[in-house]
């Protein structure tokens, strides 16, 4: 028998919960609601102090928290170790991981390891009340087809879900939960690896996979330094700033920041494409946002077809003009 | 060193294109390709070859067709191509797939490295080189961007969402491979001619000696219900003007009345 519980691998960083995990935990009171099931969080870190209190607010009921020196950043091993473990413990229904680089990664070896499905990338969840199963609804071939997906006959039902796509929803500041404390024994875990140093690149930019608002730049930009362009809009709008293949090939922007199949999926709240023409490369990797913007020269640009809003015009004189018009209302 | 790369052959999504009217790609005759990702995870094996020595073998599963990828794999140079094809096989998941090649891969050989693309452009799960790594109980680094041979293993780059992190992993190990890493080289003329009358090793269900409950549709856990076709936008709103402040005057109107800023 399994235990009826819905579990979210709560991912944090240097003790900072991610956003992904609030998401799902957000979502997932929507599921236990559902269900019936309970909502539970699957933590692990060096020191969970700060942190429980902040799972609890997003609606979890329980914590199992599992605390120790080698926990405290993710390495695979270990971290794989310790949840598939407690998965064959205490048997949940459900368990849901932020598909971040850590999620993604993390999970794969945990389905494995308990022999259980795994859905990756879900834009959308769902409870089929009747056959008590988790419907988790996934974009595939670049996000031109969705595709619902089920695990009828294996516990627990995994998916990695994809982060922006579900609204937080904090609960109170004094929320009430239980944390179970979990043992934790890496003995016979060989080590193997280890993570010697973690550099962060571009700190005061926004992370296209977090970030609410994007300004993307396409082939319309002209060149590398016409990007200051969509950097002062970003900047205005607290926006992350992408780019399509094109402008990464020709070497105008560094691929940390390409959208697109090859690049990074996104799903912001507001994607504002300047000046690109829509390859089915790159709708893959941000159709899925919430509205769309597309600024282009070209009234047949493919882009328009996924957009909510079209502005036939140059961007070079749409962009900057967006730019101080939003400075002129902010005062 | 002995290298192998695990690659899968999908549609070239440069040639699919939508059928506006259904929503639906069209891909009646549309070529197939290395996935993008897996020439990535090619290109280190053979920058690994040429800078330690070894060989490359790469191994595929696939319909008898994924031969032209493996063709294209030993014209740019590697040495040895493996082919996993079975009826049986057919409806595997990532769970069943790990488990397949995890079997064809210890066939193949004893390796130092198992290199795999960050995740296949068609399914996009990246599920399948962790899964892999934990059957054959190697450590797995997902999302390299470069690696190094030391001592006592690897030194490799692991690209994350904030910038990059640097891993030290102990002797045999798995990566997925990132865009960033590289560009495949391209074929030689010789390679080219070698990839013409190159040896496809075959290999089914009986060879790997898999268990039948644990591949194809009964190893795999998932299901799919149902494919649909995303909803289309069917009320986008154009703002065209001579003046460009009139079209951001009226952009930004829609914006407020919807409350996005």
């Amino acid at each position: 028998m399994s235990n009826k519980e819905i579990w979210i691998f709560a991912e944090q960083r240097e003790g900072v919960i991610s956003l992904a995990t609030l998401e799902l935990l957000s979502e997932g009171q929507i599921l236990a609601a559902k269900s019936g099931y309970t909502l539970c969080a699957v933590l692990l870190s060096a020191d969970d102090s700060k942190i429980l209190q902040e799972l609890y607010n997003y609606g979890a009921k329980k914590v199992y928290s599992a605390v120790g020196p080698k926990l405290s950043y993710y390495q695979n091993d270990y971290y794989s170790k310790v949840v598939a473990d407690l998965i064959i413990e205490k048997k949940p229904e459900i368990v849901l991981y932020g598909a971040t680089s850590v999620g993604r990664s993390l999970a794969p070896t945990i389905a494995v390891m308990v022999n259980a499905g795994l859905t990756a990338d879900c834009t959308e969840l769902d409870f089929d009340t009747e056959q008590m199963l988790l419907l988790q609804t996934r974009p595939a071939f670049g996000g031109n087809i969705m595709a619902t997906i089920l695990c009828p006959n294996h516990r627990p039902q995994m998916s990695t879900v994809r982060p922006n796509v579900f609204k937080k929803n904090k609960l109170g500041d004094k929320e009430k939960g239980e944390s179970v404390s979990v043992k934790v024994d890496l003995s016979k875990v060989k080590d193997r690896m280890r993570l010697l140093e973690e550099t962060k690149e571009e700190v005061d930019a926004v992370d296209l996979c977090e970030a609410e608002f994007i300004v993307s730049g396409g082939r319309g930009v002209g060149s590398p330094e016409k990007f200051i362009v969509l950097q002062d809009l970003a900047k205005e709008l607290g926006a992350a700033v992408g780019a399509s293949r094109a402008t990464v090939d020709a070497g105008w922007i560094a691929h940390f920041h390409q959208v697109g199949q090859t690049g990074k999926t996104v799903c912001p709240k507001v994607y504002i494409a300047c000046g690109i023409s829509g390859a089915i490369q790159h709708l893959a990797g941000m159709q899925s946002s919430d509205f769309i913007i597309a600024i282009n020269k070209d009234p047949q640009a493919n882009i328009f077809d996924v957009a909510d809003i079209g502005v036939v015009g140059d961007l070079h004189d749409i962009v900057p003009e967006l730019t101080s018009q939003i400075k002129a209302l902010k005062k | 060193m002995n290298i192998a790369v695990c690659i899968k052959q999908v549609p070239d999504s440069d040639k699919v294109t939508i059928d506006r009217e259904t929503n639906r790609l069209n891909r009646a005759g549309v070529p197939s390709v290395i996935n993008p990702f897996d020439e990535n995870a090619l290109e280190l094996g053979l920058q690994l070859k040429d800078k330690y020595g070894g060989k490359v073998t790469v191994i595929t599963m696939g319909p008898p067709q994924a031969e032209e990828a493996l063709r294209e794999c030993v014209s740019v140079g590697a040495d040895e191509v493996i082919l996993v094809t079975d009826r049986k096989f057919a409806g595997s998941d990532t769970w069943a797939t790990s488990y397949t090649l995890s079997l064809a891969v210890q066939k193949a050989g004893d390796f130092d490295v198992v290199l795999f693309g960050k995740q296949a452009i068609d399914g996009d799960t990246a599920q399948v080189g962790p899964g892999v790594a934990y059957f054959m109980d190697i450590p797995v680094i997902t999302y390299v961007k470069e690696a190094e041979k030391t001592d006592t293993g690897f030194k490799v780059k692991r690209v994350t969402e904030e910038g990059y992190q640097l891993w030290e992993v102990d002797g045999k190990a798995a990566f997925t491979v990132v865009k960033e890493a590289n560009t495949m080289r391209l074929p030689s003329l010789k390679g080219k001619m070698r990839a013409k009358s190159a040896t496809i090793i075959t290999w089914g269900a009986d060879d790997l000696g898999a268990e039948d409950a644990k591949i194809g549709l009964k190893g795999s856990p998932t299901i799919v219900k149902k494919v649909f076709s995303p909803p289309i936008k069917t009320n986008r709103e154009t703002i065209q003007n001579e003046d460009p402040k009139q079209s951001v005057k009226e952009l930004l109107g829609k914006l407020k009345e919807r409350k996005l800023i």
